[in-house]
């Protein structure tokens, strides 16, 4: 008897000290498994499994070339971004020939911000062209297409050489500017604090 | 409430600029042809008003609608990449009705089935997994109350504010729901997660197919798939049929339609946390995952383009939320902060929430200066202008979460100020 009031009472206490985390909230007391949801098939996966990670991760067969990529992205891209990617903003941002040297954006508004002088991944490039363009018809080009399209925007930034080819082993090992120049969260460890930063 | 100085329109001037070159890319777009467009239809002219007492009213219908007296009004509208901002200075309490949530979208709002829609979970799982919007319907639901804030919100105040800016286009990239959902950690109970296992993609299902990456610590905290809002199936511009909330974090990782996670070791570098979503900072930097918003306030009432008719008592009012908890004390200026009072919270103070805040108060009809300052559960105080431009620089590009401003004149009319 005492001992069951014991362990009532150490029992309320374990779980006033214990995390209040969702599963004990909302999970508590079921099975580990509900048996909801199905198992994906390779081809459900493949379907959608679209990403390309900064190692290069699920970077496709194929190649492109800068002089490739330049007819390319005249077919394709420079109606809305300029013959010169100047683009028109906001919808369409100026996406090369940004100013080089400092990294100045936080004090100079009238930096704009280019893949040669912000995007730290070359790959990234590659990920969002394929995954959001063209515009109007997005993944509609061959993965040809959007390695030459991203070799003829990384020359143009002056980052790799003219008639280098673009494919899942080059492409990953270009070195962006800006890679650098990019910290973590480091507001008081995001953890709030009377700091401003 | 009026907009006496409509903003440039981004639609004619994307229209004029496919004319002049003859764009046939642009012309495909679904886009109004004019910036007449644009323009939100007339004000229907309002009932003449008999008395009310004495003849019997109107039926019942299958919708409700407002009265013919209220308007609240998103603006701008009609871009397929762009915002429409919610109206705070029409808003009571802190729940956003749906319709006028704010809505950031990059290229248009999908139609989608959710009869056909499936969300995938797959990567550092045990098992890949699909989930019918139904399945994911039979899970163990919560319910919360949640803001969500684009972290670019308020940038244009921060960078070129003019006095005639309302509380709309001041910070109106902020809304709030009752949200419905499960909770993330228990489909993940479902895949089993690998060790290793320390970041996840979340996709929607757009034209563009948005993406985030998010630490896995976020779905075993509090990250929902939420599938109701307010009561109701989300609106379309909130991600119908399935959505992610992450409770505190930046608006755009709340990814909309949601079709795919993917468990990874390392973030996976996309655009909207590389080229977009990073925050240039002092000292040649660019910070990179700030998905906590920083507590923040604003007065709504009084505001531009409000005119106090007379002096005497009336209630200022405001909200203030936190991305990092509770929101436990708001103090409110009327000097320009040289003195501050603590305003009153009318609204429960939820962690990751608005809060309305009220303080009362007797114009005397003389120049005033109202400001608002929100401290947070962490200890953290809402930053003036001057302090925030000093530790992230004049022209950094997210997270502007410094005391907002309204200057009072003698003659009662309110303007926007930005310097604080």
């Amino acid at each position: 008897m005492n001992g069951a009031i014991v362990l009532s009472g150490l029992c309320v206490l374990v779980a006033a000290c214990a995390p209040q985390t969702r599963d004990a909230s909302v999970g508590a007391g079921l099975p580990a498994n509900l048996g909801l949801g199905a198992a994906a098939t390779a081809a459900q996966v493949a379907a959608v499994d679209v990403e390309v990670g900064p190692d290069g991760a699920g970077l496709p067969a194929g190649s492109g070339t800068p002089e490739q990529g330049k007819s390319v992205y005249l077919m394709n891209c420079a109606t809305c971004h300029g013959n010169d990617g100047e683009g028109h903003p906001p919808l369409a941002p100026q996406i090369i020939g940004g100013p080089r040297g400092s990294f100045n954006f936080a004090n100079d508004p009238t930096m704009t911000r280019t893949i040669g002088n912000y995007w730290p991944y070359a790959t990234t490039v590659f990920d969002y062209v394929r995954r959001a363009m063209p515009f109007g018809a997005p993944r509609s080009l061959t993965n040809d297409q959007y390695y030459a399209v991203t070799a003829y925007l990384l020359e143009r930034e002056g980052i790799i050489q003219p008639g280098t080819i673009m494919d899942a082993k080059s492409l990953p090992a270009v070195q962006m500017p800006a890679r650098s120049h990019f910290v973590v969260d480091d507001r008081a460890g995001s953890m709030g604090g009377k700091a401003v930063r | 409430m009026s907009h006496p100085q409509r903003p440039i329109s981004r639609r004619s001037m994307i229209a004029g600029t496919a004319a002049a070159t003859g764009g046939a890319l642009l012309a495909k777009l679904p886009l109004p042809e004019t910036a007449d467009a644009r323009q939100a239809p007339s004000a229907p002219a309002l009932p003449a008003v008999g008395d009310p007492t004495k003849a019997p009213g109107a039926p019942t219908t299958a919708v409700g609608t407002r009265s013919p007296f209220v308007e609240p009004k998103r603006a701008p509208v009609g871009d397929v990449s762009g915002t429409t901002l919610a109206p705070l200075q029409d808003l009571a309490g802190t729940i956003t009705p749906a319709d006028l949530h704010f809505a950031r979208i990059h290229s248009g709002v999908p139609t989608i089935d959710p009869a056909g829609h499936t969300l995938l979970i797959h990567g550092l799982v045990d098992r890949p997994m699909t989930f019918s919007v139904d399945d994911v319907k039979r899970f163990p639901a919560v319910t919360q109350i949640h803001f969500i804030e684009c972290s670019g919100n308020g940038r244009t105040a921060y960078r070129a504010p003019r006095p005639d800016m309302t509380p709309q286009q001041v910070d109106g990239m902020t809304s709030q729901s009752e949200w419905t959902g499960v909770p993330l950690s228990l489909l993940l109970r479902e895949t089993g997660v690998k060790s290793g296992a320390k970041w996840f993609l979340a996709e929607g299902g757009d034209s563009c197919l948005l993406a985030r990456s998010i630490p896995i610590a976020k779905a075993h905290d509090d990250a929902l798939i939420a599938w109701a809002q307010n009561g109701e199936p989300l609106r379309p511009e909130q991600g119908f049929p399935i959505r992610l909330l992450l409770p505190g974090f930046e608006g755009n990782t709340n990814v909309k339609w949601l079709r795919r996670i993917k468990l990874g070791t390392e973030p996976f570098m996309t655009r909207w946390e590389t080229s977009k979503y990073t925050d240039p900072i002092l000292g040649g930097k660019a910070r990179q995952f700030s998905f906590e918003m920083d507590a923040k306030s604003i007065i709504t009432s009084p505001a531009y383009p409000d005119r106090i008719a007379a002096p005497g008592w009336r209630a200022i009012r405001g909200l203030a939320w936190s991305g990092r908890g509770r929101i436990t004390r708001v103090d409110v200026s009327t000097d320009g902060g040289a003195s501050w009072q603590e305003a009153g919270l009318r609204t429960p103070a939820m962690p990751k929430a608005h809060v309305r805040f009220e303080l009362p108060w007797r114009w005397a009809g003389n120049n005033s200066f109202l400001m608002s300052r929100a401290t947070d559960e962490t200890g953290y105080v809402q930053p003036t202008m001057a302090e925030l431009r000093a530790a992230r620089g004049p022209a950094t590009e997210y997270h502007f979460n410094c005391i907002r401003g309204w200057r009072v004149a003698r003659d009662g009319s309110v303007t926007f100020e930005a310097n604080t």
